[in-house]
């Protein structure tokens, strides 16, 4: 009985050995219980550096501003024993010169043993490991995909409620070109929660594809631009800031543009154990004040990042 | 001429070239836009649109003299007319015939609607791939950047006139 129990926990594990990570549709529910699982255990070692990705060397291919994404996944590589080349700024490779994509991750596919991508250009991630042999982990591409953001995320309400099944989940913000929170969205996806709320303003929400994809799963959803109508239905609210950057119209930008505050007055409305996450950073729709309140998550949020990259690089990676 | 059908005699019939048949009503001008003839060529073209039909209750039908359509404008053929049949003419006589099928994928035959797409990028080596998601009314998803586009911005994308 306990050889069974091995050989299935080793079973779960190899099937992430060598894998891309592109968008979080790609897993299942299963999958992301083993990776949980495993970061849970990095968490555990809090500080602690290990040898288990010794020798290997993971490449930082970003060529978009990335804060948390970058510094995790380095810091990540790091604890594990591994060593990380970057890209460095664009301005300053050869892609200023006009390298092509395929090019530079053919180069980096000869440097590295996997590839972290961020790009503005959508479908980027998926390009790059049609090219690349070693894995290729999206670090973010256009605005759907983000899927380390959204095992973190799915992890901090698992850490945090203890499930995800059962929950009122809400998205507030930018869900059109939000790439965290289209992600976020597709995540929920893969657990029984109760009802997901999109709420956005009108120029916002959600597009076509992710409504017709939540349509399909049968997810229960409402849409809705007032958050507080709803506010005290949820369990958790999952909060995005309005990307200037993604916008291909300025003038749309200024219309939305401070369009929704999460206040301490707002949040005193909401359920006793509503948690608020944020995959930072935020811009003015979470004021300071509601960072000294219990529901604010975020920060923790943040630090889970980095045993859930820990724990998916060692399962992709490691012997 | 016993098998002679009542749609078809509204117009004679071309000695070679191709019909194409069971055309969604409506469809057969965007048809000659997507081939490309606007009727200025020298050549025999007949259009006939919204006449009944078994099958599809109204249908449009195009035949073109001496033009035969490469597999491509086939393909393309099947995107906004799905249930089109291509006869070949030769000869006053049907050659060959066949119903155009839409593929479960589209690959590189039309370019996505969304300019941020890695398939719009001009100096990368990647083809367009699409997966079909409705066949009437038409929509395809991009499987690089998950965008819709229909049948209308098809059309829109691929006439040459």
């Amino acid at each position: 009985m306990k050889d069974k129990n091995i050989k299935y926990m080793i079973e779960k594990i190899m099937m992430f050995k060598g894998r891309d990570v592109i968008s979080i549709l790609d897993f299942s529910r299963d999958e992301l219980s083993t990776l949980f699982e495993e970061a849970l255990k990095f968490e555990k070692y809090k500080g602690r550096t290990f040898d288990y990705l010794k020798g290997k060397i993971l490449a930082l291919a970003f060529f978009e501003p990335s804060t948390r994404t970058r510094l995790s996944f380095e810091a990540a590589m790091k604890r594990l024993g591994g060593e990380v080349v970057h890209l460095g700024e664009v301005k300053i490779t050869s892609i200023a010169k006009g390298e092509s994509l395929a090019d530079t991750i053919t180069m980096l596919n000869a440097y590295a043993d996997a590839i972290v991508i961020r790009h503005r250009i959508e479908g980027a991630a998926k390009f790059a490991a049609e090219i690349a042999d070693v894995p290729v982990i999206n670090g973010g591409d256009g605005s759907q995909h983000h899927p380390t953001q959204a095992m973190i995320d799915l992890y901090t309400i698992w850490r945090e409620l203890g499930t995800i099944d059962g929950l009122n989940i809400g998205v507030i913000g930018d869900l059109k070109y939000g790439r965290a929170a289209c992600s976020f969205i597709y995540g929920v996806t893969l657990y029984n929660i109760k009802r997901l709320y999109l709420i956005s303003p009108p120029l916002l929400k959600v597009r076509a594809e992710v409504r017709d994809y939540l349509k399909s799963k049968g997810i229960p959803f409402i849409e809705t631009s007032n958050l507080e109508e709803v506010i005290s239905e949820l369990d958790v609210l999952y909060v995005t800031r309005i990307q200037k950057e993604r916008f291909p119209d300025p003038s749309e930008y200024e219309k939305v543009k401070g369009s929704y505050r999460v206040t301490a007055t707002l949040l005193s409305k909401s359920k006793e154990n509503t948690i608020v996450l944020h995959p930072l950073p935020r811009v003015d729709e979470i004021p300071y004040e509601v960072d000294k309140l219990s529901k604010a998550k975020y920060f923790k949020q943040a630090a889970y990042g980095i045993p859930v990259r820990m724990a998916l690089l060692n399962l992709i990676l490691g012997d | 001429m016993a098998n002679v059908k009542n749609s078809e005699l509204i117009v004679r019939k071309i000695k070679n070239g191709t019909v194409i048949d069971h055309i969604t009503a409506g469809n057969a001008i965007n048809v000659l836009r997507i081939l490309g003839i606007k009727g200025s060529e020298n050549i025999t073209i007949a259009v006939v649109m919204n006449v009944k039909s078994k099958k599809l209750g109204k249908k449009d039908i195009v035949k073109i003299e001496n033009r035969e359509l490469t597999p491509e404008e086939v393909n393309i053929i099947a995107l906004i007319a799905p249930h089109a049949t291509i006869n070949i003419i030769k000869d006053y006589k049907v050659v060959a015939k066949h119903k155009v099928k839409v593929p479960e994928r589209v690959i590189g035959l039309i370019k996505c609607s969304n300019p941020n797409c890695i398939t719009r990028q001009t100096r990368e080596p990647v083809t367009s791939v699409f997966k079909v998601v409705s066949r009437e009314p038409l929509i395809l998803k991009c499987e690089y950047c998950g965008r819709y586009i229909t049948s209308n911005e098809i059309v829109e994308q691929l006439s040459r006139w």
